[in-house]
């Protein structure tokens, strides 16, 4: 168990700046996030992209902006737990437990939601057979590729996911590679690779297929294809694997009793708190009139969002504003002279 | 200005007239017409507005922009008539146009 002031949900610039502001006024924090790595949809949607509306920054991509606000956030050392989900909330006494997927659980006063649309997630097949085998012989991530030897694996997919993993396990495995159309958005090396590998015979390449169906009595044997016009192939398979990308689902944030509209979450727009005490929303997630989804009103909101945290974390105390350029107490905060 | 007709996957007809210069996604989502989420904003960095061009339409459009395809790619049942609403810019020429949602976006 954890004791802190504050759980951001999310570490994407928005929870990431809200951190700064956390450290800052001398509270603690702890960040949760489901991908492995730190940014939000900024790493993982647009890392190379520009953008042109950071105020005092004419131009950054999403990765020198996230990297630029982990080194803002260094001095505070707050810890980050990556490749994980904040799944429940429970409220006890003036404090919130959050437990998550991985059975971390925190004792806070304050949870700011900063969550943007959810969490990502790979696409599923929408194959509803497909269910009865998630996680066992229906995969869309490899945490082990032993499993596969000697086996039949299909793959579906056209990124470099689906073709690196192709190209892995076609080592060890007899592989299907199962694409909707022609063109495959890998790297071209890897495209020209497939290409060898299946004039070689060593993979199945099928393209402008897509799934049908997943059969098997007890374990998986075999995946249907369908092409558009119709025509059907069966493949024999003992697992199958999807490559479809991200998407974003709001998961289990739907479940922690806030008011909701469509999928954000409604605030006040003096400290960004939801119809629950000590739980904030700031980002692309909340909504208010006017509400932007620009990067810098999230900065905005989560600066907002610090100070509420503050008065349900010290209670006792009056939370004072300083200037970072004057204050010396923020300045050993953040350790400079 | 052109009017654009959604139909729901349901079978739900929705008409709206879209001002020229907005896109087909906008033109749903400021009619709060369902079945375009629309998670990115319009920035071809997702794919769900994702649509299915009725048959008659599809060759009229201008055609895809490098990467819609591969976004395409990871939409919920893709087909040969599927685009991102997103990137179809709405003019008088488009009046009429149809499109289909999808059962779902994510």
């Amino acid at each position: 168990m954890i004791k802190t002031d504050v759980v951001i949900v999310g570490a994407g610039p928005t929870g990431l700046f809200c951190a700064h502001q956390l450290g800052i006024i001398g509270l603690k924090c702890e960040i949760v996030d489901n991908l492995d790595k730190i940014g939000g949809q900024c790493i993982e949607l647009y890392p190379d992209k520009p953008i042109y509306d950071i105020p005092a920054v004419p131009e950054c991509t999403g990765e020198e902006l996230t990297n630029n606000l982990i080194e803002q956030i260094k001095p505070f050392k707050f810890n980050f737990h990556l490749n994980d989900r904040v799944q429940e909330l429970a409220s006890e006494n003036e404090n919130w437990i959050v437990k998550t997927t991985n059975g971390k659980e925190f004792h806070t006063p304050n949870v700011v939601i900063a969550g943007g649309v959810g969490s990502f997630e790979p696409r599923k097949f929408p194959t509803k057979s497909a269910e009865k085998f998630d996680g066992t012989s229906v995969l869309y991530s490899i945490k082990d590729k032993t499993i596969f030897k000697d086996k039949s694996v299909a793959i579906f997919g056209g990124g470099d996911s689906a073709l690196d993993w192709a190209i892995e396990l076609s080592n060890t495995s007899k592989v299907s590679l199962i694409h909707r159309r022609d063109e495959f958005r890998g790297a071209p090396a890897s495209v020209q690779k497939i290409k060898e590998l299946t004039e070689k015979n060593i993979i199945n390449l099928f393209t402008k297929y897509s799934i049908k169906d997943v059969k098997g009595n007890g374990s998986l044997e075999e995946v249907e294809i369908k092409s558009e016009s119709g025509e059907s192939k069966i493949i024999k398979a003992d697992y199958v694997l999807g490559f479809f990308g991200l998407i974003m689902q709001l998961g289990p944030i739907a479940e922690w009793g806030l008011n909701l509209d469509k999928k954000a979450i409604p605030v006040n727009t003096e400290n960004f708190e939801t119809n629950k005490k000590g739980i904030f929303a700031i980002g692309d997630i909340c909504t208010y009139p006017g509400k932007l989804k620009l990067i810098l009103s999230g900065f905005h909101e989560g600066a907002l969002a610090a100070r509420g945290c503050f008065k349900y974390a010290r209670p006792n105390e009056k939370y004072r504003f300083e200037f970072t350029t004057a204050s010396n107490t923020i300045k050993d905060r953040l350790g400079v002279k | 200005m052109a009017k654009i007709i959604y139909i729901e996957h349901n079978g739900k007809e929705h008409v709206a007239e879209v001002q020229n210069g907005l896109t087909v996604m906008e033109g749903a989502v400021q009619n709060d017409i369902p079945g375009i989420d629309a998670d990115c904003g319009g920035s071809m960095s997702c794919a769900t507005c994702h649509v299915y061009v009725k048959e008659d339409w599809y060759d009229k459009l201008a055609k895809k922009e490098m990467g819609e395809d591969d976004m395409l790619d990871q939409a919920y049942e893709p087909n040969s008539y599927s685009r991102l609403s997103c990137q179809i810019s709405v003019s008088d020429d488009l009046d009429g146009l149809t499109v289909y949602m999808p059962e779902k976006q994510v």
